[in-house]
């Protein structure tokens, strides 16, 4: 890999935002996952606060696509949600502008979005001026780092057709996050390594998002085939409680992403009619178990290594 | 183009056919195509282009050679091209018939659905999965797979299924699961996407046999090329019977894989007009409030996008999210289109048309009326093309029937009786079900 150099120091240069490489620098970050305007807009600011204050190092936010084909039925049902209630890519930079936490913002969201945005403006400008409308991702990628968003994840866009998203984060100072399989290795592996920035996120087994109670080998395995890249590794996938969190940390993981755990809290708050509060409160108690884990299993994996 | 110059001994001949192989290398149609998926799914892709390379390209194992026989004697094919003589004295023009809906199952979906089905065979694989929205491409597929002794699931939206009873209890009678999606609004886009979702977790031991030329790549080009074999039929049909070949062709067109196994082996016949018929709808106008659109006119309407794997023309709102699109028949009902058609429009080759659904059921009446044959609603799009653009075509214009209508007796009678329609039967009694 061309990118890669020889001596990889201790602060490696891995992306373009500098508080998503602090967030990953000092002990395991734990990365929450939700989506924006599940179920209102108002309700879902309380909850990404309360994400916050449970010791979120990045958070992921997700602006809904209609059809999210990377997502298990939790996921997807947020995402009905949130469109239901109004949520549009203009609705979801104004959240991001309002919220006031320290974690850094991660944008997750599928390329037709990012795609499209501002496509309405330019093609009656196009029509105007007798250019061709140039859609592309980089009005998207503007308008996100001007709302103060660090970085994207974008499921379905492989490394193949990323370069033009790529580029427009180098821009704007953004990272462009890319997930790796259990089933990713030798070229196509190097290929998304070759783009990654901030993290990768390590998708700990085969299928959909969606939380499960155990730990998968394949996380293992993953973890192993990416041991040599510098990038800090996050990983996400059915991660649901404290000593998952603390067996994956253990296993050589950077980080923790988790979604659906925490997608299912704000379901049954919405299944259970409850207030606002309660539900950011459930949240706040989750995110402290999963952070707690993580650092567990952080102290135990270097406690290892300091007595060898 | 005059009889003289097209009857010569030459008709027929073809030295280069870069159309009729587009898109096999790379899976790109001009900016269209590509393979936006999950990461996941990558390996099966590339494992899956791999078997597409080998066995339908190169025939390895004598894999064409079996799928070619069993379309015959499982499936019936060569399939006749038919002239219809009503209509030809009607538009005073000859007509010709490709009659795909004598086709096993009624309609052109065997095709794709067999090749796919034996592939997997090939490629050593235990289950088959598959989306569909009006059930022909899960009758399709649950046919095949009893046929070939597969265990296979259909996923198909919880109001398609309220829709189309007959066809689930069909794909049931051949043993297939059918399984219900009730996430979305339940209809073809959200049963592709849990169909996707499926194959994420279970590509090693499951192929998912994609009902149109959509998805990524390799699916449009593989999908073609398993329905090509109507137009390399229809073409030397053609030539045989005029000694020509057809000023025209005309195929209805949803996803597109009727429509592109008509044009496929014509595209590189640059005097050979090609027309896709899409859904007009009520109304080509949209709601983007409701984020609806009255018609699935992608190809006549739609913007650029990213859907379902590709890069291609979709019925968007201004965000990029996908509309719900609506048609008189169920088969056409999709926001998307196949990369290539999106290109090949672009491109001027194909000229695409929409025909309200008005047009349509007169189409369907027509057709039954004069020729003897009930043609499924998707089907009669391209029929009422003919009758409201008949003065634009030429002396030879060859029609895809791509599938049989008894499966939409029950919708058309109830469309029918909400109009009023010249010579249209009263069914008024049937109303609510026969």
């Amino acid at each position: 890999m061309a990118e890669r150099t020889a001596e990889s120091t201790a602060k490696p240069e891995t992306g373009n935002s500098a508080a998503i490489a602090e967030a990953f620098a000092d002990g395991p970050a734990y990365v929450p996952y939700l989506a924006v305007g599940d179920p209102s807009y108002e309700a879902s600011l309380e909850y990404v606060r309360a994400l916050d204050r449970g010791g979120a190092d990045v958070i992921e936010l997700g602006l809904p696509f209609s059809e999210p084909i990377a997502e298990g039925p939790t996921i997807q049902g947020a995402l009905v949600r949130s469109l239901d209630g109004g949520m549009t890519p203009d609705r979801f930079f104004a959240f991001a502008e309002e919220l006031d936490v320290d974690a850094p913002l991660v944008c997750m969201t599928y390329y037709n979005l990012i795609y499209q945005y501002g496509s309405g403006e330019a093609r009656s400008a196009s029509e105007a001026t007798g250019d061709t409308a140039s859609g592309g991702p980089r009005r998207f990628v503007e308008r996100a780092a001007a709302a103060g968003i660090q970085g994207l994840v974008v499921p379905d866009l492989p490394a193949e057709e990323a370069d033009p998203l790529r580029e427009a984060c180098d821009e704007f100072g953004l990272d462009l996050v890319f997930i790796v399989a259990p089933t990713t290795v030798g070229d196509r592996l190097d290929r998304i390594m070759g783009r990654v920035s901030g993290y990768v996120y390590v998708q700990a087994r085969l299928g959909t998002t969606g939380a499960r109670d155990d730990v998968s080998e394949q996380t293992t395995e993953s973890l192993d085939r990416l041991a040599e890249y510098d990038v800090p590794k996050a990983v996400g996938f059915g991660i649901s409680a404290g000593e998952h969190a603390e067996r994956i940390v253990a296993g050589g993981a950077d980080g923790i992403i988790v979604g659906s755990a925490l997608v299912d809290i704000v379901a049954g708050g919405v299944e259970e009619d409850l207030p606002t509060d309660e539900v950011a409160d459930r949240l706040e108690a989750l995110s402290r178990e999963l952070k707690e884990g993580a650092e567990r299993g952080h102290a135990a994996r270097v406690g290892a290594a300091e007595s060898r | 183009m005059s009889e003289t110059e097209s009857s010569t001994s030459e008709v027929g001949e073809l030295s280069r056919r870069p159309g009729r192989e587009r898109g096999r290398e790379d899976g790109k149609f001009g900016r269209y195509g590509g393979q936006y998926v999950p990461e996941a799914l990558m390996p099966a892709i590339e494992e899956l282009t791999d078997a597409y390379e080998r066995y339908v390209l190169e025939n390895e194992d004598g894999f064409m050679d079996e799928l070619r026989e069993r379309l015959a004697d499982f499936g019936g094919r060569p399939i006749p091209l038919q002239r219809a003589d009503r209509l030809s004295e009607r538009y005073d023009t000859d007509v010709y018939l490709k009659r795909e809906d004598l086709l096993h199952g009624g309609a052109h979906k065997l095709n794709n659905a067999l090749g796919q089905v034996l592939l997997a065979k090939y490629m050593g694989k235990e289950r088959i999965i598959a989306e569909t929205g009006a059930g022909q491409h899960g009758t399709a597929t649950a046919m095949a797979a009893a046929h070939l002794d597969m265990p296979c699931e259909i996923y198909m939206g919880e109001r398609d299924i309220n829709r189309q009873r007959p066809n689930v209890f069909r794909m049931k009678l051949n043993g297939s699961e059918v399984n219900p999606v009730t996430a979305g609004r339940g209809t073809l886009k959200e049963a592709i996407s849990e169909t996707m979702r499926d194959w994420a977790t279970t590509v090693e031991n499951t192929h998912y046999v994609i009902g149109s030329i959509v998805g990524p790549h390799p699916f449009p080009v593989m999908v073609r090329d398993f329905q090509a074999v109507i137009s390399e039929e229809a073409r030397a049909q053609t030539i045989e019977k005029t000694g020509a070949l057809p000023t025209d062709v005309v195929a209805c067109a949803g996803g597109g894989s009727n429509t592109m196994g008509t044009f496929a082996a014509f595209v590189d016949d640059e005097e050979v007009a090609l027309h896709a018929v899409e859904a007009g709808g009520s109304t080509l106008e949209v709601d983007e409030e409701a984020g609806v659109a009255p018609n699935s006119a992608s190809l006549f309407t739609g913007e650029e996008g990213v859907l379902h794997g590709a890069r291609t023309k979709l019925l968007q709102d201004s965000d990029g999210q996908i509309m719900e699109s609506h048609s008189i028949s169920s088969g056409l009902d999709y926001a998307g289109v196949g990369p290539e058609l999106a290109y090949l429009v672009d491109e001027g080759r194909v000229n695409p048309v929409a025909v309200d659904d008005d047009v349509a059921l007169e189409g369907f009446h027509r057709l039954s009326r004069t020729e003897g044959i009930i043609p499924a609603l998707e089907t009669a799009h391209a029929f009422g093309f003919l009758e409201e653009h008949h003065e634009e075509l030429g002396e030879r214009v060859v029609v895809n029937v791509s599938g049989r209508g008894d499966k939409d007796l029950d919708a058309a009678i109830e469309e029918t009786d909400k109009r009023d329609i010249d010579e249209a039967p009263d069914m008024s009694m049937f109303t609510g079900g026969i």
